[in-house]
């Protein structure tokens, strides 16, 4: 496993409207208080409207960074989606990224209509595997149906990215960010989100 | 939006992450801003958003105006008056603002003002492309660009003081990728705001007497050659005699830098960041000249540095002798879309000759390989739930009952997806705000010379504020036969929810009666018809009556944006589609709500052959229930 080395690119792939850009603020915030600097750059405008969306975060110690990740540098995907997660494989993986990945297929307009069919997901999985040092899968957004909306899986997400252990961030430090930036009134269950990630990664390692 | 948004407070030393556009609005609290206008467009929205966190009635008045041109008009009557006041737009919006901007220049301002133009390269956003630093040129205003986040706020800050102190308007220019991306930001002091608002004996702002006035704006210019070239905003750093200096704004500031790192050639090559780039800063960007015989060029989007480097190298051709300018012209950079970190790598590359690859050889084979047929694109679609499916939806089949081979003229907002599958591909035509009134009203008067294929003009509530009424005016006045459809969502949807005179709030959280659109379109002179877009056989058949009127028609469909209702108010029904009653494939439908009506909240399940909800993206608007021709879809409503 490579250590985490600045820059550290991370980049947060998946669908518009699945609150990609929230958490890439959320998780540039948690590295900007543990001391780093951090930017991010998006793909925005089209974000609410089903295309691909992807965020990306870049920390530094010091100095600054452009917002954008040149090609082939990728750290670490944490992917919504998990076709959007091989197309960022695809531009910005290498041997040695790390994965984390949702299986939770969202279907493109072109598959509701039936004009294309969604790739095999046991030969994305499995592109995904091959194509990174190590990856993780988990069924985010079925866990957060359980807890009772869609809108937790990026929270779960995180929760997982945090498991790992890959990146320089403890549990401690996201609650922290929850406390300053999230709503109140969804600070509970937000927590219990970041909990229920972080322990499915941790039964499984 | 975060919540608690910590952008106003007044703690300096405070380092928090910001938007670009965050940074550039921290930038004029920093100023002391007193009055801030805009009309929203992506990727500037974010500007006036912020700035009206920090509004109070004494201190600083901030406002969604209907259009740019009046946001503009608005800022300036406070400069006049002696207060610091902003405008910030889109690209467009510099077009919609022009016409006021080019009295403006020479007329002089009293208070700062500053037009923050945001650009959006590539057209992510966007309905064009377009490089709005020629505009600056066009109309002698100085213009600086903001390269980082920081320096966004830092820029913003220096451009208010300097527009005071040549009493000329200034043009910051931002673009997507730092108008949109986010970086840290530690704050400066909020000063104090004091002083009253006073217009002086004497003073006047007109562009009278015209040829001095003009005179005195290059006379300004000028002087802002010198000041410019001491700027700290202009920087070099590299050798002394380096082989190549790549010269560069904007964003190209941070993928420059990058690029020189990744291919370690730091002390082969320099670089000069331009952050004042009109006037030149001749003093600076000579010494820089002076330094190599080869130049790369690196900006978004248009080669406005490159070529105003080369008039300069030009008209020195004795100083200079002979320099070599590479950029968009050579090749060496796209001449269209936003720049990436791999543009400039690839110029490098060819003009240092070394070569660069991140990855192993084999692993882009194995990319190649694992990855072919498993990722097919995402076209864009409207959300689920979304009341503009349903009005295209009405609006096809209407045309369909109609018969006559009628078409949709379209203008800028979520329903220019109407050209698209999502919105059943009915929308022909899409210019600028509003302009699908206009179009289809040079489209009706066609009817005396034969045409005989009926006209509808769709346009959003909002655009119908900024410039959509003129055109319905003018379709009165001149008689033109066509449908306009007004499709009010209740807000400006495509931007981010800005309230706008018909919603009944400013974002200084004022209440204030709405302006009702159907009230408008009345005292023009039409018979308007309010529907319900999701009761969709009566949406039908009034586009059909109205298709057949001889006379011009206008149309309200009224219902709130999904995005806006499932926040406000949840989601009305659970969907459920009967496998009892869904008999698939054997309905002859052939698979009529998905493959045809296309809500992403419908799916098709292949194995069973039936249709299903999708319960984590269906907004439970309803809709679909009354499509299915088997009425196998069912809602339920929930509480």
């Amino acid at each position: 496993m490579s250590a985490f080395r600045c820059p550290y690119n991370l980049i947060i792939a998946g669908v518009g409207g699945q609150g990609n850009v929230l958490i890439s603020q959320l998780i540039a915030r948690a590295f900007i208080r543990k001391g780093y600097r951090a930017v991010v750059g998006e793909t925005y405008g089209v974000s609410q409207r089903g295309g691909s969306v992807m965020s990306h975060v870049r920390i530094v110690e010091e100095g600054a960074v452009g917002p954008i990740i040149p090609p082939g540098l990728g750290d670490l995907v944490l992917g919504l989606e998990p076709m959007e997660t091989l197309r960022i494989l695809k531009a910005y993986g290498n041997p040695d990224i790390h994965v984390i990945t949702n299986t939770r297929p969202i279907s493109p307009v072109d598959v509701i209509a039936g004009n294309l069919s969604y790739p095999d997901l046991d030969a994305i999985f499995e592109a995904i595997t091959t194509l990174s040092g190590k990856a993780w899968t988990l069924n985010a957004s079925d866990m957060a149906m359980e807890m009772g909306s869609s809108l937790f899986t990026n929270m779960i997400m995180v929760g997982a990215m945090l498991g790992t252990g890959i990146v320089p961030l403890t549990m401690e430090d996201f609650v922290v960010i929850l406390q300053t930036y999230a709503k109140p009134e969804g600070f509970d269950a937000n927590r219990s989100a970041l909990q229920k990630g972080f322990d499915i990664i941790k039964a499984t390692e | 939006m975060p919540p608690r948004h910590p952008v106003t407070l007044n703690e300096p030393g405070r380092a928090e992450l910001l938007m670009g556009n965050e940074a550039i609005a921290r930038g004029a609290l920093e100023a002391g801003v007193r009055v801030a206008a805009a009309y929203p467009g992506n990727p500037s929205s974010e500007i006036i958003e912020t700035l009206a966190r920090a509004s109070d009635p004494k201190r600083l008045h901030v406002q969604w105006s209907v259009n740019e041109k009046v946001a503009l008009e608005v800022a300036a009557g406070a400069s006049f008056f002696g207060l610091r006041a902003l405008a910030a737009m889109k690209q467009n919006g510099l077009n919609v603002a022009y016409d006021f901007l080019t009295n403006l220049n020479l007329c002089g301002v009293k208070g700062g003002l500053v037009v923050v133009v945001c650009d959006d390269p590539g057209g992510i956003s966007s309905s064009n492309e377009q490089d709005t630093r020629f505009m600056a040129r066009l109309t002698d205003i100085p213009l600086l660009e903001v390269s980082g986040f920081e320096n966004a706020r830092d820029m913003v800050r220096y451009a208010f003081d300097l527009s005071e102190s040549t009493g000329s308007v200034f043009m910051v220019r931002s673009v997507t990728r730092i108008s949109h991306g986010r970086g840290p930001v530690t704050f400066g002091p909020l000063p104090e705001i004091s002083g009253n608002p006073r217009f002086e004996p004497g003073e006047a702002f007109t562009p009278f007497p015209i040829l001095a006035k003009h005179e005195r704006r290059h006379e300004v210019l000028k002087g802002l050659e010198e000041t410019f070239s001491a700027s700290p905003f202009n920087t070099y750093t590299g050798p002394d005699d380096p082989e190549l200096i790549v010269v560069t704004s904007g964003i190209g500031v941070l993928f420059s830098e990058e690029a020189l790192d990744l291919l370690e050639v730091r002390d082969r090559v320099g670089i000069a960041r331009m952050g004042t780039t009109w006037p030149l800063p001749l003093t600076w960007i000579g010494n820089i000249l002076e330094k190599s015989t080869r130049f790369l060029v690196v900006e978004e989007v248009d080669p406005f540095i490159e070529n105003n480097l080369k008039e300069f190298l030009g008209g020195n051709t004795r100083r200079f002798g002979t320099k070599t300018v590479y950029g968009k012209a050579s090749g060496h950079i796209p001449s269209v879309g936003g720049l990436a970190p791999e543009h400039v790598i690839g110029a490098l590359e060819t003009l240092l000759e070394v070569s660069y690859e991140p990855r192993p050889r084999a692993y882009i084979r194995l990319v190649k390989e694992k990855t072919s047929g498993l990722v097919i694109d995402r076209a864009l679609g409207f959300c689920p739930g979304c009341p503009h499916r349903a009005s295209f939806w009405a609006i096809k089949n209407a045309l369909a009952k109609d018969g006559r081979k009628g078409i949709v003229t379209g203008d800028i907002g979520c329903y220019a997806m109407a050209m698209w599958p999502s919105g059943y591909s009915v929308a022909k035509t899409l210019q600028a705000m509003g302009s699908g009134i206009g179009v289809a009203a040079g489209m009706g008067i066609l009817d005396t010379m034969g045409k005989d294929q009926p006209v509808i003009a769709v346009c959003g509530d909002s655009t119908f504020f900024h410039a959509a009424i003129p055109a319905l005016v003018n379709t009165r006045f001149n008689t033109s036969p066509f449908v306009t459809i007004i499709l009010d969502n209740s807000a400006t949807a495509m931007t981010g929810f800005q309230p706008h005179p018909g919603t009944g709030m400013t974002c200084m959280g004022q209440s204030v009666d709405p302006i009702e659109v159907e009230d408008i379109c009345r005292s023009i002179g039409f018979a308007v018809k309010t529907l319900d877009p999701f009761d969709l056989p009566a949406t039908e058949a009034a586009v059909l009556e109205a298709l057949r009127a001889d006379r011009p028609q206008v149309l309200i469909f009224k219902r709130t944006c999904a995005l806006l209702a499932l926040k406000e108010t949840g989601k009305a029904y659970r969907m459920r589609v009967d496998a009892e009653r869904c008999i698939g494939e054997a309905c002859g439908c052939d698979r009529y709500c998905t493959r045809v009506f296309k809500c992403p909240g419908l799916i098709w399940n292949p194995e069973t052959e039936k249709a299903e909800i999708d319960e984590a993206i269906c907004t439970g608007c309803g809709v679909c229930a009354d499509i299915c021709p088997e009425r196998a879809i069912h809602r339920e409503i929930l509480s």
